[in-house]
């Protein structure tokens, strides 16, 4: 094949504590740690694993946000990507306008395959990747945890609820990962020089003429309540006596 | 009068409980008739069981070979055909429903409100966002379609002996060829449901290995328990991914709890945040899951289990 196309979300990274601001119009991220959301990682890595193995010839990572997403694309670049698209857009935007607009980038790009995260671990909406697929017209393999590429076909191991599931998707196809597809790989330093010289192209979003705006709004963020504090014991007796005394066993 | 269309979980032979309780949170919304939508293959059986849930007006059923697996490449034409009727089209947050549903709003070229923890209003919904460490009120605009999925650990199942009308309903939408369905690995399922299970004995890394998390098994068939397991043991490949817990796994809401040789990552935690009661047991009393613990035991798991089951 011959092209990867593969979508890069900015998050915060998933090791902060996430705080409700006061007033409730959202959570805090001044100053807080950015990286590529890492099902989306997990998607750069199998997409250079299969170009590695020889059965593609470019990775493409694209990425919609603000001008700062340029930081994650580099990254990107850095791990082993061709080229990157900074689609460059200052709010907030639905999966589904995201879905939209990653469709533009694809009918351009022509890519055989698009590797995409199963979720953004900020909104946890879980629905661009089915979005694009359908917008598209081609097959969607979400919750991928083994991909398998034969000629014109994908054969690709899903993460479901009852096990796993097996199923075959002609490409070009919409690809979303869950965890225990890869494990991605770390950048080098001089990786990161490399990734300098790479191709990094910004658009600005208008130029896709997609609406941004949203019908589904986003109204106040609460903290959610906390469970009461517990109690500790020091022996299995004890658990035991209290655990019989809520009734549990 | 609006009309809600609820998509069925199922898998050839029985209605998954995931179905009940989405149904539990369309009746939340006031002055709706709710119709539930099974596509299956010789499904009669299931209609049948979702006819019997409280609550539900009509069983729509789409019988054709085509929709004997849940694909939803398959699934989501005929489902967007058949709603465009419908004000609202829900569907269970389950791996189905997560799959399936965001190609139906594309189809009907809405935006879809993920995992609705809580319904506030008709077109008002609480969901759970940042792996549950904030919760965002969602708000669908007047006159668009509310295409959702619900959360099904905010919800039980509601009661049944409902006798509701079934009706054939078939659908002109083309079909794609694209995307076949290969097969089902499944581990043979002797034990309880997770997500229907009332108490879960959950091993994480700290069990050790495959051979360990047997005393763990153990302990959960002698309490008639499900089994879970963190990422981490299933990485180290202790167990199945489908025993997994937490924010990319399972969201659980047992009544009781107990999780061995866990540290508490705030996207385990996620999974568990609705059970009843939970016990930790971890040997490093500074581990984070005594912060959410009702009930804490600092010990060496491989001494708990084995004396825990001998008293039980
Ligand atoms: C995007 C993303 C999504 C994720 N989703 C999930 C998810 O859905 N579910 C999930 O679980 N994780 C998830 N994780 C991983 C999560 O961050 C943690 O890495 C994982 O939960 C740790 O598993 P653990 O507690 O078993 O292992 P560890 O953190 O290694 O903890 C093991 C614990 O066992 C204790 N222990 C060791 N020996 C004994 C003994 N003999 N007796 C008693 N206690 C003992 C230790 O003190 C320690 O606390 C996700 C991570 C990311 C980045
Ligand atoms: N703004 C964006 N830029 C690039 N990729 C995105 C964007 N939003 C979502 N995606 C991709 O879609 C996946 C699922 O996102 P979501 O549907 O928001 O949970 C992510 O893991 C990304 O791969």
């Amino acid at each position: 094949m011959k092209t990867i196309m593969v979508c890069l979300k900015r998050v915060v990274d998933y090791n902060v504590r996430i705080r409700v601001k006061p007033d409730g119009s959202g959570v805090v991220t001044d100053g807080v740690k950015m990286s590529i959301n890492p099902f989306d990682e997990i998607a750069l890595e199998e997409a250079l694993r299969i170009k590695e193995r020889g059965e593609a010839e470019d990775v493409v990572v694209v990425s919609i946000g603000p001008a700062d997403i340029q930081q994650q694309l580099r990254t990107g670049l850095a791990m082993g990507a061709d080229r990157a698209v900074l689609i460059e857009c200052n709010e907030d935007i639905s999966s589904l306008t995201a879905a939209k607009v990653l469709l533009k980038c694809a009918e351009k790009e022509a890519p055989d395959l698009i590797v995409l995260g199963k979720q953004a671990i900020d909104d946890d909406c879980n629905q661009t990747g089915q979005m694009l697929a359908t917008l598209w017209g081609r097959p969607q393999a979400t919750f991928a945890s083994k991909l398998e590429l034969s000629g014109n076909v994908a054969k690709v191991t899903r993460e479901v609820d009852a096990g796993l599931e097996v199923i075959e998707v002609d490409l070009p196809a919409v690809i979303t990962t869950d965890l225990r597809l890869n494990e991605p790989r770390y950048v080098k330093l001089p990786d990161i020089m490399k990734a300098k010289k790479k191709q990094l192209e910004s658009v600005a979003i208008a130029d896709f003429g997609v609406e941004l705006s949203s019908k589904v709004t986003a109204g106040n963020w609460e903290t959610p309540a906390s469970r009461a504090k517990g109690i500790m014991v020091n022996d299995v007796d004890a658990l035991l006596a209290a655990l019989k005394e809520k009734d549990l066993v | 009068m609006s009309h809600v269309l609820i998509i069925a979980e199922h898998d050839g032979s029985q209605l998954n409980s995931a179905t009940a309780k989405t149904i539990n949170c369309a009746a939340g919304i006031d002055n709706t008739e709710l119709h539930v939508l099974v596509l299956g293959s010789g499904c009669d059986a299931i209609a049948q069981q979702a006819a019997e849930i409280a609550g539900v007006a009509k069983v729509l059923v789409a019988d054709r070979n085509e929709n004997a697996v849940p694909l939803a490449a398959v699934l989501a034409p005929q489902i967007a055909e058949i709603a465009a009727a419908y004000d609202y089209v829900f569907g269970p947050s389950t791996t189905f429903g997560k799959d399936l549903m965001p190609a139906v709003a594309a189809l009907l070229d809405v935006e879809q409100v993920s995992d609705i923890m809580e319904v506030t209003g008709p077109r008002s919904f609480k969901r759970p966002v940042y792996a549950g460490n904030a919760i965002l009120n969602a708000e669908v605009a007047e006159g668009t379609k509310v295409v959702a999925t619900v959360r099904t650990a905010s919800y039980k199942a509601g009661p049944t002996g409902n006798s509701a009308h079934i009706e054939a309903i078939s659908s002109t939408a083309a079909l794609p060829s694209h995307t076949r369905y290969v097969e089902l690995q499944s581990e043979a399922a002797e034990r309880p449901d997770l997500q229907t299970a009332k108490l879960v004995i959950s091993g994480g890394r700290g069990v050790g290995s495959k051979e360990n998390f047997d005393i763990v098994y153990k302990l959960a068939d002698k309490l008639g328990a499900g089994v879970g397991a963190s990422r981490a043991a299933v990485d180290a490949g202790y167990v199945s991914n489908d025993m997994q817990v937490g924010q990319t796994g399972k969201i659980i809401a047992p009544d009781l709890y107990m999780a061995f040789g866990i540290s508490g990552a705030i996207q385990h935690l996620t999974g568990i945040k609705d059970a009843g009661t939970i016990v930790a047991i971890n040997n490093d009393p500074e581990a984070a899951i005594f912060e959410i613990a009702d009930i804490g035991l600092v010990g060496d798991l491989f001494e708990i289990i084995p004396e825990l089951e001998q008293k039980l």
